[in-house]
C-alpha cells in the first residue's frame, strides 16, 4: 500500500487507458429523475406526496365531470337538468353557431368562414418559419387581407355582397378580429412611441412620455370608454366611427403604451457599438433601425411582447362594456335562453370559454417558445 | 506620393491633395473640454497613427472625423465636405469614411455575408447579386471567405476584425479609421488583423490608425501624432519619433509603453 503511493509520488506514466465506466445505477435513468426531482429532501418529498394528493383528488371528478357524466347530444335542457353532476356539451352543441357568429344573417355566414380560413392560412404563412416567400405572405396578410375582410365581413355593393350592420356581429370572429388588430397595430405604435421616448427631440419625447404614462395609469375599460364617447368628438360632424371600430381603435391605444414599454427594454438593452456600427457605414436613421436595431431589440423582448399579446387576448372580453357582442358576451347570453336554463348550464359555458381562450394564449406561448429557440441558434457568443 | 514634404509641417493648401483637415477644432463633453486646438491635415494616401495615454482623446478625435462625434468649435473637412449638422454632408462623409471599432460592433443577428452586403444594398442600391460579389471578394481579400455563412458569434476575434474590414472595405471607402483595432484580441490574433491592415496601406488607402502596436506605427506609418490631454502634443515621422522624441511628453509616454 504505502510502496504504491509512493511510487505514483516519484514519477507516473500511463501505459493504458483508464475505462469508461457506466455511471452507477442511481445517477442515471428514472430512478435518478425521480430522486433529483420528486425526492431530492424532505420538503420537496411532502410537497410531492400532497401534490399526488391534491391531483388524486382534484383530476377524476373533474374528467367525469366532463366526459362520462356529461350530456352530449339532447335537443333541450331537460335532460342536462336531469344530470345536474356532468357538463351540458348539448348545449354549446347546439348555441356553437351563435358562439361562433353573434347574430351574422345565417345565409352569409359563409363570408365569415372564408374570412377566417383566409386569415389563418395568411398567419400559418407568415409565422412559420420556413415558409416560402414570406414577404408576399407578409404583404398579403397587411395590405390585402384588411380590405378582403371589409368588404367580405361588411359586404360591397360592388361585389353584390349585402351589407351587413357591425350592430349583428358576434362571437367568436368578433373576437378574433379585435385581437388580430389589436396585435397587428399595436406592436408598429408600440415601436413608434419607443422611438419617441429615446429621441432627442424634446416635443416628441415628452408627447410619448405623457401618452405611454397616462395610458399605463387608467384601467384598461375606461380606454375603451373613452374611445367609445370621446372619439366622436375629436372627428368632424359625420364622420362618426363606427361601434365596432371604437372599441378596437381603443384596444389598440391600450395595448401601443404597453408594447412601447416592453420594446424600450428591448431597445435600452442594445449596445452603443450597434448604433454606431450601422452609423459609421452610412445607415440613416430609419435604416440603421429598420435593419440593424428594432430585429435585434424586438427578438429580445419577445417573451415580453407575447405576454402582452396573451394579455391583449383576453382582454378582449371587456370590450362587451361598449357593446360589443364578443364571444365570452354570446356566451353569457346564450345562458338566458330558457329552453336550456339549468344549474349546469352556465359551469358548462365558461369551461368551454375557458378552454377556447386557453388553446389560443397556449398556442402563442408555443410559438413564442419556439421562436425564442430558433433565434437563439447561431447567436451564441 | 514622391516627394516628401518635412513631417509635422503644415503643407501649402492644396485641397485635392487633402483627404482630411482638421482646423482650429474643439471638442467638449458637457464642461469638460476633450479636444483642444486641433490641426491636422492628412493628404490622400497617407497613413496616419495617433498615439497617447489613455483618455488623452484618440478615439474621440477620429469620431469627429465621420461624426460619430460633434465637435463645436473649428472646421473638419473631409475629402472636401466640411461637416455641418447637415444630415446630407454627413451621409456624404459616412459613405466614404470606414470605420473600424475595437469591439468589432459586427451585426450579430445577421450572416457574415450579410454583415457586408448591408450597407451597399441599403446605402448605396447596389443590386443584391452584385453586392454578395463584391462582398465575397472583399472577403477572400481578408482570407476569410469559407466564413461568409455564418453569424459572427461563430468565428474568432481575428476573424470578426477582419470581418469588420472587409464590411467597411465594401462601402468602397477613401479614408478608413481604426479605433485600437487589435486591443481587444487575444495575442496570437493580433498579427493576423495587423497584417490585413499593412496589406490595406500598402494598397494605398489613406488610414488614420489609433493604436498601442508601435511596431506597426514604425512600419506602416507616414507620420505619428501623439496625444495628451485632448491636445497633439507631437506630430513625427516615426523613425524620429520613436528615436528623437522632441516633447518631454513623448519621452515620457515611449518610456513606459516602450519599456
Ligand atoms: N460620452 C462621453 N461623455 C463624457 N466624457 C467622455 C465621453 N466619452 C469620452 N469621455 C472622456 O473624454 C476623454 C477622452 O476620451 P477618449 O475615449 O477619446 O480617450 P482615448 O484617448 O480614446 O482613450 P483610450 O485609450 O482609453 O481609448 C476621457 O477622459 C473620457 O473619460
Ligand atoms: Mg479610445
Amino acid at each position: 500500500m504505502t510502496d504504491a503511493r509512493l511510487d505514483v509520488l516519484a514519477a507516473y506514466v500511463r501505459v493504458a487507458p483508464e475505462p469508461i465506466l457506466p455511471a452507477p445505477i442511481f445517477s442515471r435513468g428514472v430512478l435518478a429523475w425521480t430522486r433529483a426531482n420528486l425526492f431530492s429532501s424532505w420538503i420537496s418529498g411532502a410537497l410531492t406526496l400532497v401534490s399526488l394528493a391534491l391531483c388524486l383528488w382534484l383530476v377524476p371528478p373533474l374528467i367525469a365531470w366532463a366526459t362520462i357524466d356529461a350530456v352530449w347530444s339532447a335537443p333541450d335542457g331537460a335532460l342536462c337538468r336531469a344530470h345536474q353532476d356532468g357538463a351540458c356539451w348539448a348545449f354549446i352543441a347546439q348555441k356553437m353557431d351563435y358562439f361562433r357568429y353573434g347574430s351574422y344573417p345565417q345565409t352569409e355566414r359563409w363570408r365569415v368562414d372564408l374570412t377566417e380560413i383566409v386569415g389563418a392560412a395568411l398567419v400559418v404563412w407568415l409565422l412559420w418559419p420556413r415558409a416560402p416567400r414570406r414577404a408576399i405572405g407578409a404583404a398579403l396578410f397587411f395590405i390585402a387581407f384588411p380590405i378582403l375582410a371589409f368588404i367580405l365581413l361588411r359586404g360591397s355593393d360592388w361585389f353584390d355582397l349585402p351589407i351587413v350592420d357591425t350592430v349583428l356581429w358576434g362571437g367568436i370572429f368578433v373576437s378574433l378580429l379585435t385581437a388580430l388588430v389589436g396585435i397587428v397595430f399595436s406592436l408598429p405604435l408600440g415601436v413608434l412611441l419607443a422611438l419617441g421616448r429615446r429621441s432627442h427631440l424634446p416635443v416628441v419625447k415628452l408627447a410619448s412620455v405623457i401618452y405611454i404614462e397616462f395610458v399605463r395609469g387608467v384601467p384598461f375599460i375606461t380606454v375603451l370608454f373613452m374611445a367609445n364617447f370621446m372619439l366622436p368628438l375629436f372627428l368632424p360632424e359625420g364622420w362618426a366611427p363606427d361601434r365596432l371600430l371604437r372599441p378596437l381603435v381603443g384596444t389598440v391605444l391600450f395595448a401601443a403604451a404597453y408594447m412601447a414599454e416592453e420594446v424600450r427594454g428591448g431597445l435600452q438593452s442594445i449596445n452603443k457599438g450597434q448604433f454606431e456600427g450601422a452609423m459609421a457605414l452610412g445607415l440613416n436613421f430609419w435604416r440603421m433601425m429598420g435593419l440593424v436595431i428594432l430585429p435585434q431589440a424586438l427578438t429580445l423582448v419577445i417573451p415580453g411582447i407575447v405576454n402582452t399579446f396573451i394579455g391583449l387576448f383576453k382582454d378582449t372580453t371587456l370590450v362587451s362594456v361598449v357593446g360589443l357582442l364578443d364571444f365570452l358576451a354570446t356566451v353569457e347570453n346564450a345562458f338566458k335562453d330558457t329552453v336550456w336554463i339549468g344549474p349546469t348550464i352556465a359551469p358548462t359555458g365558461y369551461a368551454f370559454a375557458a378552454l377556447f381562450y386557453f388553446v389560443f394564449c397556449f398556442a402563442m406561448s408555443r410559438y413564442q417558445a419556439y421562436m425564442e429557440r430558433r433565434l437563439g441558434r447561431g447567436r451564441r457568443r | 506620393m514622391t516627394v516628401e514634404p518635412a513631417p509635422g509641417v503644415p503643407l501649402a493648401f492644396d485641397p485635392d491633395s487633402l483627404a482630411i483637415a482638421m482646423i482650429g477644432v474643439h471638442k467638449w463633453y458637457g464642461a469638460f473640454h476633450v479636444l483642444r486646438n486641433i490641426n491636422l491635415d492628412v493628404r490622400r494616401g497617407e497613413r496616419i497613427v495617433i498615439c497617447g495615454p489613455s483618455g488623452s482623446g484618440k478615439s474621440t478625435l477620429i469620431r469627429c472625423i465621420n461624426r460619430l462625434e460633434e465637435h463645436q468649435q473649428g472646421s473638419i473637412v473631409v475629402d472636401g465636405v466640411e461637416l455641418t449638422a447637415d444630415l446630407k454632408r454627413i451621409d456624404t462623409v459616412r459613405r466614404d469614411v470606414g470605420m473600424v471599432f475595437q469591439q468589432f460592433n459586427l451585426f450579430p443577428h445577421l450572416t457574415i455575408l450579410e454583415n457586408c452586403t448591408l450597407a451597399p444594398i441599403w446605402v448605396k442600391k447596389m443590386p443584391k447579386r452584385e453586392a454578395e460579389e463584391l462582398a465575397m471578394r472583399l472577403l477572400t481579400r481578408v482570407k476569410i471567405p469559407e466564413q461568409a455563412g455564418k453569424y459572427p458569434g461563430q468565428l474568432s476575434g481575428g476573424q470578426q476584425q477582419r470581418v469588420a474590414i472587409a464590411r467597411a472595405l465594401c462601402m468602397n471607402p477613401k479614408i478608413m479609421l481604426f479605433d485600437e483595432p487589435t486591443s481587444a484580441l487575444d495575442p496570437e490574433m493580433v498579427k493576423e488583423v495587423l497584417d490585413t491592415m499593412t496589406g490595406l496601406a500598402q494598397d494605398g488607402m489613406t488610414m488614420i490608425v489609433v493604436t498601442h502596436e508601435m511596431g506597426f506605427a514604425r512600419e506602416i506609418a507616414d507620420r505619428v501624432v501623439f496625444m495628451d490631454n485632448g491636445e497633439i502634443v507631437e506630430i513625427n515621422a516615426p523613425k524620429e519619433f520613436f528615436e528623437n522624441p522632441q516633447h518631454e511628453r513623448t519621452k515620457l509616454f515611449l518610456s513606459q509603453i516602450l519599456h
